[in-house]
């Protein structure tokens, strides 16, 4: 697909004098599932907000050679960045087909928006195929279970063609196999697109992240493998609350209680 | 919504036959003359169903666009009837008044149906492109949209010389050189209307099941998800807003030589929001109810409305209540609602508009 990389440099972010994110870099290639996690308020969330351009950020954040900050909303999509939200987010009153093909518009022509769909396109197939989602076509996305839901949403980035996948908390409020699936679905995703994501399930980290950026209170606190980060005496810090009783053993006892 | 988009043309095709065909025979012209003023207002209600039901934007204010329409039309006509000489309306307050600037073109006719089309889509254009991509919305457009409709009002109302004031403009003998006093020429203006109407709800029938349909429906429902998308929401807006607009300047346009007057309160705020009230009673968000819903409140208006004048609008006001309480989707989502009920009676059938807002959610 694309060797371009989501390189962000410096981001702050402020919402009057608050400074949600202060200076925050990181970067995320192809082939990797990328892990942004922390705490609550760490601003986790309003990095991928700044990015694709929801709230105003300052610094730097480049697709390839492109800069994506200062750019409408819509506009960043259509260089590539996808994202998801923390509550899915389909419309519920639209088909599984109907969501998917709004979805696969942003590529057409506005003047075949009005004619009427005929048939399915190629990319859509392969999404439902790709999500679990084959035998739900013509199933009203508002009464889809949730984590269908949240699949719908991916399947959308996917038949958008997004070279980047923000997603935001995916797995919440999933059953235990409905993870595991999500995780091999981000897997396989990740070889040919760059998949960030935000996350508090631990778990769910340690089995599905390539990499992963620890942030605490808007900025960068550790960056690296899995065991890196847990083996951070910063992180431990931040997650037990404080520094002396700090053992990595304790610290992995703890992230296994995370979810 | 367009699962069975055959069936809703077979709808319209019948709802044809009963308007061009089946009413001229049974109807006197009397009624006639009635059933095309409610045509008029039914156009205009379509375009308030593709823009309020379907898009989201409460249109409180389509008088503007009504007003444009038959000013055009009824302008045209005043110079038709009057041949070379100034209007009648304008010598009254000063015998060599010269015919205003801004009227002189409208002698033409080409130029009239040009305005009539044109004028309101510049006008939405501008307007909707100004208020969407700031992104005004919800009850702040509605207020804008009916303070526009009162501005225009007033505004008609305190340029007397030139537009007629208060008194509006009437007396039209001739329609694009047709004298409208007879009975043919009068049906087929009725004719003329009626068509506009079948061809109206046959270009929203197309704009439900097009791609543009289901997307208008998504942007309704979850704006900012749109946009993440790829697609600017405010364009989405913009083309329904015109095309609703377009259609009230049309029934404006038609109501002129039907009703053979207008005047400022037919295009202020209690017009408008006549002719929301009637989408609003047949069901917004369907093909059928804007228009259904505008023909029985102007009927309600000629049969009650002239027997029992008091009552009337306490009787509309009680029905429109009625509605918006127990039936949000109005009249046409009453089978609907039957058919769920028959399947699951326990289960009480929730109501198809519920707007996700994102922007809550959103931490």
């Amino acid at each position: 697909m694309t060797d371009a990389s989501l390189v962000v440099t410096d981001l702050r972010v402020e919402f009057s004098g608050f400074v949600a994110v202060g200076g925050v870099s990181f970067d995320a290639h192809p082939g990797e599932v990328r892990f942004l996690i922390g705490p609550n308020g760490a601003g986790k969330t309003t990095c991928i907000d700044a990015i694709t351009g929801l709230t105003k950020g300052t610094g730097s954040a480049r697709l390839g050679d492109t800069e994506l900050l200062g750019r409408p909303v819509h506009k960043i999509v259509r260089l590539g960045v996808g994202r998801t939200f923390q509550t899915a987010s389909v419309f519920d009153e639209l088909t599984v087909l109907q969501n998917l093909d709004i979805a696969a518009g942003l590529h057409r022509s506005s003047v075949s928006l009005l004619r009427a769909r005929r048939g399915v396109d190629r990319s859509i197939e392969q999404a439902l195929e790709e999500t679990g989602l084959a035998g739900e076509p013509a199933t009203p996305a508002g009464i889809l279970s949730h984590g269908q839901k949240q699949w719908l949403e991916i399947a959308m980035l996917l038949v958008q063609d997004a070279k980047v996948l923000l997603l935001d908390e995916p797995v919440a409020g999933m059953s235990h196999d409905e993870r595991t699936a999500t995780g091999e679905l981000l897997q396989r995703i990740a070889a040919r697109r760059i998949v960030l994501v935000v996350e508090h399930d631990m778990d769910f980290m340690r089995r599905f992240a390539t990499r992963v950026t620890v942030l605490h209170q808007g900025r960068v606190l550790s960056q690296g493998t899995v065991a890196e980060v847990q083996a951070d005496p910063q992180v431990q810090e931040v997650y037990l609350g404080t520094a002396g009783a700090a053992t990595t053993a304790a610290m992995a006892v703890v992230l296994e209680r995370e979810d | 919504m367009t699962k069975k988009p055959w069936i809703s043309l077979g709808g319209i095709g019948v709802f044809a036959v009963l308007l061009l065909a089946v009413a001229p025979l049974v109807l006197t012209d009397h009624w006639l003359n009635n059933l095309g003023k409610y045509c008029c207002w039914a156009i205009a209600a379509v375009g308030i169903g593709l823009a309020w039901g379907r898009g989201g934007m409460l249109v409180m204010g389509q008088g503007v666009f009504f007003a444009l329409g038959a000013y055009a039309m009824a302008m045209h006509l005043t110079l038709e009837t009057a041949g070379d000489r100034v209007p009648g309306f304008m010598v009254l307050y000063d015998p060599l008044a010269p015919l205003p600037m801004f009227w002189e073109p409208f002698r033409s006719a080409g130029f009239t149906l040009a305005a009539i089309v044109g004028l309101p889509v510049v006008v939405a254009g501008a307007l909707g492109y100004a208020l969407f991509k700031r992104r005004v919305k919800g009850a702040y457009f509605a207020i804008l949209t009916q303070a526009l409709a009162v501005a225009l009002a007033v505004l008609i109302s305190s340029t007397i010389r030139e537009t007629g004031g208060d008194t509006g403009l009437s007396d039209f003998k001739y329609f694009f050189g047709f004298v409208l006093n007879d009975p043919a020429n009068r049906l087929m203006v009725y004719l003329i209307a009626a068509a506009l109407l079948i061809v109206c709800l046959l270009a929203v029938w197309q704009f439900y099941r097009s791609r543009f349909g289901e997307l208008l429906v998504a942007t309704r429902d979850a704006e900012e998800r749109v946009r993440f998308l790829g697609y600017d929401p405010a364009n989405v807006k913009l083309v329904a807003f015109v095309v609703s607009a377009l259609m009230a300047s049309i029934g404006g346009a038609m109501f002129v030589p039907i009703v053979g007057i207008i005047t400022p309160a037919e295009i202020g705020a209690a017009a408008s929001i006549l002719m929301i009230a009637g989408v609003a009673l047949g069901g917004r968000a369907s093909l059928f109810g804007p228009a259904l819903g505008a023909i029985a409140v102007g009927w309600g208006q000629s049969s009650l409305g002239s027997t029992w004048p008091d009552g009337w609008p306490y009787i509309l006001g009680l029905l429109f209540i009625v509605v918006i309480l127990f039936l949000p989707n109005g009249l046409s989502s009453l089978p609907a609602r039957f058919a769920a009920a028959r399947r699951k009676p326990d289960v009480p059938p929730t109501p198809v508009i519920a707007a996700a807002e994102l922007e809550e959610v959103r931490s």
